[in-house]
């Protein structure tokens, strides 16, 4: 058996485990209620994360434009890089995918002998990871861009009327 | 030495559990990014607020004053004297959760002492410490805790996090309102000299200048003339207001960010545009130049000391009412506080809409009127010549402003405003959990709007910017109207981050962009130069599609 075969047919055991890790990097209390609240307005991160890792699980099983792939990324990263982790608490959630796969088709890669195409997923994960770099630093970059916005902002009308936005400076 | 850690082990949740630790027990995090700066000395000075001092978060030392703590302690009792809902607040709530979730904060940040109901414990800890009994025999067993320096940063870090914005008393079974608590918090600790910088500034400004910017009257001058020209260019009309007329009948009174910073200036523009068309014989005052009201969110009596300005214009003036612009918080400053500060008001006369002769009953007291409430009774009377279709580029959806909205019941007056200035189908609602009494706060008012804590910003208003995704995503929204000046100086940047499809207006605005006048020019753009449909590269876009 394949290993994409697998994937789509423990599609859900995998992402629920996967989605439960991450809500665990959470307090205690906050990890209750993003995982109990179902309407995505109520409980707006927590349907955004959601949404976002079965994006991510998707371009496991099938091919995807890279845009797609770095939409799924920056569904959950920029939630993410914006709360009160590090980089690399930030994105160590993609890593953890492999650990989620490893336990729940544990014994499936030991009988179907998987262990190259398992590697080869892997990498595609490391591949993944890598993007979210990208997709990281980006969403602190745009933290900064709307801070000089803002203050430009602040006094533009002002600028308007000096002409100073026809000089490039706004 | 340590093994290079696992990205598992990298999240304190998945390699082990924290030890259990009582809430008292978790610091708070002061991570860049997250809180304010303290008030800088100049600014504390030039108002005469107490314990000035060049301060810093990251370091331990706050520079308190040596007797901080009796100083707290009689500040809160006094309070409790003086506002007996403090008192049933810290009383009543019996920790039924129900407000745990409400807020915007704790949905941000995903940190459980921004629920409200934690949040309010942070105060509620002390009271029961030092004027309960059972808090001071029991202890922390009775949820009771000492005041230490610790808890007043404690107390800064959350009371700074929260924007006033009464959400969660809208679903507590008590009505225990923590905007109330918020607020009193803020003034304990601001007698013992802890400030923010941004509201500190502007709040100096305007008790020294006359607008949070700063800007002397001159500068207001220059920035309406301007304005003004801006109108004739684009409508032909001259809507040039008189500034600081006596014997005019209206005071018009606007926050500042309508007349210095976009979008708020077309705001402005489409107010000028309204009281030309219908003739009102309204002035402007340099004095009186700032509606809006940083000192509310630093203490009572501050809000009362930069709200005097309004009467005292209105009065100099000799106006018979006062019209207010499109702005949340000062709305509710001069709806709910300013009669009760300075009242009777018999100097002005109860307001009277001069074109449709409406008596504002619900502003008889205050007698000041909302420039929604008098714009929705100028289209009900059907006083105004409008053509939606100049809005027709324009895909609306509207963020009720807490303070208007949850705060005052101004729910229908825009939204009736909004459905005969737009073509009809060209405003959708954002889905029902998100607004009217429920509506997200943008999660930067209250004071808090300063560039130093922009993760937090963006945090507080993501469940906000949430629901605007969805109108955009499902129904091509491109528009998110309002009717206050913090929200349309803070969504832009908030929209920047998680939706940047979608801009900022005043309401105002979409009336000033609809009115005909007889004299007119050809309209071809709206009042931000953008093209009409019909015309310059949306009638080439058509045109294409054709063929």
């Amino acid at each position: 058996m394949q290993i994409a075969t697998l994937l789509s047919q423990k599609k859900a055991a995998i992402l629920g485990r996967w989605l439960s890790m991450i809500y665990e990097s959470y307090p205690p209390e906050t990890a209750i209620f993003l995982r109990k609240e179902k309407n995505r307005f109520d409980n707006p991160a927590g349907y955004r994360i959601s949404e976002g890792l079965e994006g991510l699980y998707g371009t496991l099983l099938q091919e995807m434009e890279r845009d797609q792939v770095m939409a799924c990324l920056d569904e959950i990263i920029r939630i993410r890089a914006l709360q009160n982790f590090t980089p690399s608490q930030a994105l160590a959630f993609i890593f953890l995918l492999k650990i989620v796969i490893r336990q729940e088709l544990a014994e499936e890669i030991q009988k179907e002998n998987l262990a190259a195409e398992i590697l080869d997923l892997e990498s595609r994960i490391d591949g993944l990871a890598l993007l979210g770099f990208d997709v990281y630093t980006k969403r602190r970059e745009k933290i900064y861009e709307i801070k000089a916005n803002e203050a430009k902002r602040r006094v533009s009308g002002l600028m308007r009327k000096t002409g100073l936005t026809e000089d490039g400076l706004l | 030495m340590a093994k290079t850690p696992t990205p598992a082990e990298l999240l304190p949740g998945l390699s082990y559990k924290p030890p259990e630790k009582g809430w008292m027990d978790v610091k708070p995090d002061f991570r860049p990014g997250t809180y304010c700066n303290p008030a800088a000395p100049k600014w504390m000075e030039w108002i005469n607020y107490p314990y000035p001092a060049a301060r810093s978060i990251p370091e331990d030392n706050w520079e308190l004053p040596k007797d901080w703590k009796e100083i707290v302690l009689q500040g809160m009792e006094d309070r409790l004297q003086r506002f007996r809902s403090l008192k049933v607040f810290f009383d009543i709530c019996v920790r039924c959760g129900a407000c745990a979730d409400k807020c915007h904060f704790f949905l941000g940040t995903g940190d459980p002492k921004n629920m409200p109901v934690l949040r309010a414990e942070l105060l509620r800890s002390v009271y029961r410490r030092y004027f309960k009994t059972i808090g001071r025999v029991l202890g922390e067993i009775a949820g009771a805790r000492d005041l230490t320096e610790d808890v007043i940063k404690e107390w800064f870090f959350y009371l700074y996090q929260c924007t006033i914005c009464r959400r969660c008393s809208l679903f507590c079974p008590y009505g225990i309102d923590m905007a109330e608590m918020t607020l009193l918090g803020r003034e304990l600790l601001a007698s013992v000299g802890l400030n923010i910088d941004w509201a500190m500034a502007s709040v100096a400004q305007c008790y020294d200048k006359g607008s949070h910017i700063g800007a002397p009257p001159q500068a207001f001058k220059d920035m309406v003339d301007f304005l003004a020209e801006e109108n004739e260019r684009i409508t032909g009309i001259n809507t040039m207001p008189s500034i600081n007329r006596k014997g005019a009948e209206v005071l018009f009174v606007m926050p500042s960010g309508d007349y210095f910073a976009d979008p708020g200036t077309f705001t402005m523009m489409g107010y000028m545009l309204l009281f030309e068309h219908i003739g009102l014989d309204y002035t402007l005052s340099t004095y009186a130049a700032e509606g809006g009201n940083f000192g509310w969110f630093i203490s009572h009596e501050m809000g009362k000391r930069l709200n005097a300005k309004i009467y005292a214009e209105a009065k100099r003036l000799g106006v018979k009412w006062i019209l207010g612009g499109e702005c949340g918080h000062m709305w509710r400053v001069c709806n709910q506080y300013m009669s009760t500060w300075w009242g009777p008001v018999d100097f002005l006369e109860k307001p009277v809409s001069p074109i449709t002769g409406t008596k504002f009953e619900n502003a008889s007291v205050h007698k000041m009127v909302h420039i929604s409430e008098f714009t929705a009774d100028l289209i009900h009377h059907n006083k105004l010549n409008l053509d939606p279709q100049r809005n027709a580029h324009i895909k609306l959806t509207f963020h009720d402003s807490c303070n208007t909205a949850r705060g005052m019941g101004i729910l229908e007056e825009p939204r009736y405003i909004i459905n005969n200035v737009l073509p009809e189908g060209n405003f959708v609602e954002m889905p029902p959990n998100t607004i009217r009494e429920k509506a997200f706060c943008c999660g930067s008012s209250s004071g808090i709007n300063a560039n130093e804590n922009m993760e937090l910003r963006m945090q507080g208003g993501f469940p906000r910017a949430n629901a605007v995704r969805f109108v955009h995503e499902k129904y091509g929204v491109n528009h998110l109207g309002c009717i206050c000046a913090l929200d349309r100086a803070t969504l832009p940047t908030l929209l920047e981050y998680w939706v940047p499809q979608v801009e900022i207006t005043g309401i105002s605005e979409l009336v000033g962009n609809a009115l005909i006048f007889p004299d007119e020019l050809e309209r071809t753009t709206d009042l931000r130069d953008r093209d009409l449909v019909g015309f310059g590269e949306l009638a080439e876009e058509a045109g294409e599609e054709e063929e």
